[in-house]
């Protein structure tokens, strides 16, 4: 909240909890209702009085309510967009409100798969219901109720989290003053759908994954495996040729068998093992799929501009040059729906090598960008 | 910010002439935007409703610290973003020589805009003229100041092109701003020798 003598950002992971009954639960898209609900969220900064300085933040596939800043001081790690939230930088704490929370289904606090089940008194598992990006912006609106807010400064996320900026728009128009969609999709790809499949098949042909219930004894080959294929989709052919080319790790010859040899073997090898230790595999397939079902052109029925007919909010839209996965063209299909629509919209596709990890990488550009854009939306809102 | 937007368009007498052209609360299209003076001086003194395209992304990051709303983009890949008729005026300032087809992107102007305000580098200008004439070089001049070989600038052409281009297309000229450096009775007098840029207000007919 404040900075303290050591000069990091205080961080302090919070909890909202909502629907004691079912009639009080989320009712999700698939149908079913969730009941209760826990929001793990961190804020940053003070709300103003006239309640028009709150910035909601989403995370991506992997990430959580921790945004920036540190727990206590002796945290070795930073929040995930530490560059981007404080006192003085793009989402200045000295001037905005800003929330991040953790999506349903997720495994860092909020509901989701490992949470205990009211009616069978266990755990989840598999008995999670599928939940969509919709259901996770419904769970947030509840939070935002909870903390009093009437209309958000700004939505803004990247990847997944660009997806829920674009649901809000969908479902909360009257919420939601401008919107930072970053590396995102108005749907996911097929090709996109068809990594996340690999994924989760992965994790669930892991021998140990026992139809979701492995108790203390998780799918980790499964995951890590889960984990590479994305992480390889994250990076694009020139970041991995100037980060590894072809350089062996830790041997100057071949080894003649299937043993890591290469330097990106190696990485991909550690972001699996660092991953499993973070993340739980159930809530992977359940976010994952969450993703694979988001298409916001359905409102539309398949057509993207009248889907957003009624998104009057100001929007900055951002792509990267190299990123493949959520490539520029999906982004000016957004932008062209908007302007279609006659709306207010500044896109920028950053040149970048970095693929789409970008979006967490090309801080100075995305800062300058972002920063400017909320100077603008603040002075629109203190002049209404 | 706004102060230093107003110098710098004052350097550009062409854009002095659109701006003044241009009434308070129109809706406005900058092709070329460039770092958003424009947009920035008529939003502030005019109130205008705007939005530029522009395919710099330094440019792009200037204008968005402006306020300016800007699409990141290629004028040679069209305006299909832009619904009909949806913008009062649409303004190419001294890009037209650098696009692929400065007659497809007309045709798009005609269709966003119901008045396209397009300011060029008049190469029939007598200087320009001289050094091919004389010299029996490309013209290489202040406002030109490229080789041949490595000219954005693929498409000159004199005022009179520009007049025969919009006849066979039907466009309406309604008017024809022709400006000089000193010589301005000239310009006036005979734009095509002696104005080095000229404005044109066009219309579909």
């Amino acid at each position: 909240m404040t900075k303290s003598t050591e000069n990091y950002l205080k961080a302090i992971p919070k909890d909202f909890t909502f629907g004691q009954s079912e009639n009080d639960g989320l009712r999700l898209d698939s149908g079913r209702v969730l009941y209760p609900v826990n929001i793990r969220y961190e804020t940053y900064g003070t709300l103003n009085k006239e309640k028009s300085n709150a910035v909601l933040i989403f995370h991506a596939l992997t990430g959580d309510a921790h945004i920036a800043g540190k727990y206590s001081p002796s945290d070795k790690k930073v929040g995930w967009w530490d560059e981007m939230v404080g006192s003085g930088k793009p989402f200045d704490t000295d001037k905005y409100f800003i929330v991040c929370s953790n999506v349903l289904g997720g495994c860092s606090g909020s509901t989701g798969p490992t949470a205990i089940n009211p009616i069978s008194g266990k755990q989840y598992n598999l008995d999670f219901p599928v939940i969509t990006i919709n259901d996770m912006v419904q769970a947030q609106n509840r939070l935002m109720e909870h903390l009093q807010i009437d209309c958000w400064l700004s939505v803004v996320g990247g990847s997944m989290g660009g997806m829920q900026a674009l649901a809000w728009i969908d479902n909360f128009p009257e919420k939601v003053h401008s919107v930072i969609a970053i590396a995102t999709t108005s749907k996911l790809s097929p090709q996109s759908i068809a990594f996340d499949w690999v994924g989760r098949e992965a994790i669930m042909n892991d021998p140990n994954w026992n139809n979701g219930d492995y108790g203390d004894n998780p799918p980790e080959q499964g995951l890590a495996i889960a984990r590479m294929v994305g992480h390889i989709t994250y990076l694009s052919d020139l970041s991995m040729e100037s980060k590894f080319g072809r350089r062996l790790q830790e041997r100057e010859t071949y080894s003649f068998d299937f043993t890591r040899n290469f330097q990106v073997e190696s990485y991909l090898e550690y972001q699996g093992q660092r991953f499993v230790e973070r993340f739980d595999a159930n809530s992977y397939l359940y976010v994952s799929r969450a993703m694979d079902y988001f298409d916001l052109s359905l409102k539309g029925d398949g057509d993207l501009t009248r889907a957003l007919k009624h998104a009057d909010a100001k929007f900055m839209v951002i792509s990267f040059s190299s990123d493949w996965l959520f490539p520029p063209h999906a982004s000016e299909e957004i932008v062209k729906a908007l302007r279609n629509n006659n709306r207010e919209v500044t896109y920028c596709n950053i040149e970048s090598a970095y693929g789409h990890d970008a979006f967490l990488l090309e801080t100075e550009t995305l800062g300058r960008l972002i920063s400017g854009f909320l100077k603008s939306r603040s002075e629109e809102v203190k002049n209404a | 910010m706004l102060k230093k937007a107003k110098k710098n368009l004052a350097k550009r007498q062409d854009l002095m002439i659109i701006a003044d052209i241009i009434p308070p609360e129109s809706k406005v299209l900058d092709l070329g935007c460039g770092n958003g003076d424009l947009i920035h001086v008529l939003k502030e003194n005019k109130n205008i409703y705007a939005c530029g395209v522009e395919i710099s992304q330094d440019k792009i990051l200037e204008c968005v610290n402006k306020g300016v709303s800007v699409i990141h983009g290629d004028l040679n890949n069209g305006l299909s973003e832009f619904l009909d008729d949806s913008f009062d005026f649409v303004v190419l300032s001294q890009t037209i020589q650098a696009v692929q087809r400065p007659d497809k992107l007309l045709d798009d102007m005609m269709r966003v805009g119901k008045t396209s305000l397009v300011s060029f580098m008049n190469i029939g200008f007598w200087r320009a003229r001289a050094q091919l004439f004389f010299r029996g070089k490309m013209p290489v001049t202040t406002t030109l100041p490229h080789c041949w070989y490595n000219t954005p600038n693929i498409h000159l052409a004199t005022i009179k092109d520009f007049k025969k281009l919009c006849s066979e297309k039907q466009i309406k000229i309604t008017k024809e701003i022709p400006f000089g450096e000193n010589l301005n009775f000239a310009a006036q007098l005979f734009p095509n020798l002696f104005a080095p840029t000229c404005v044109f207000c066009i219309e579909k007919a």
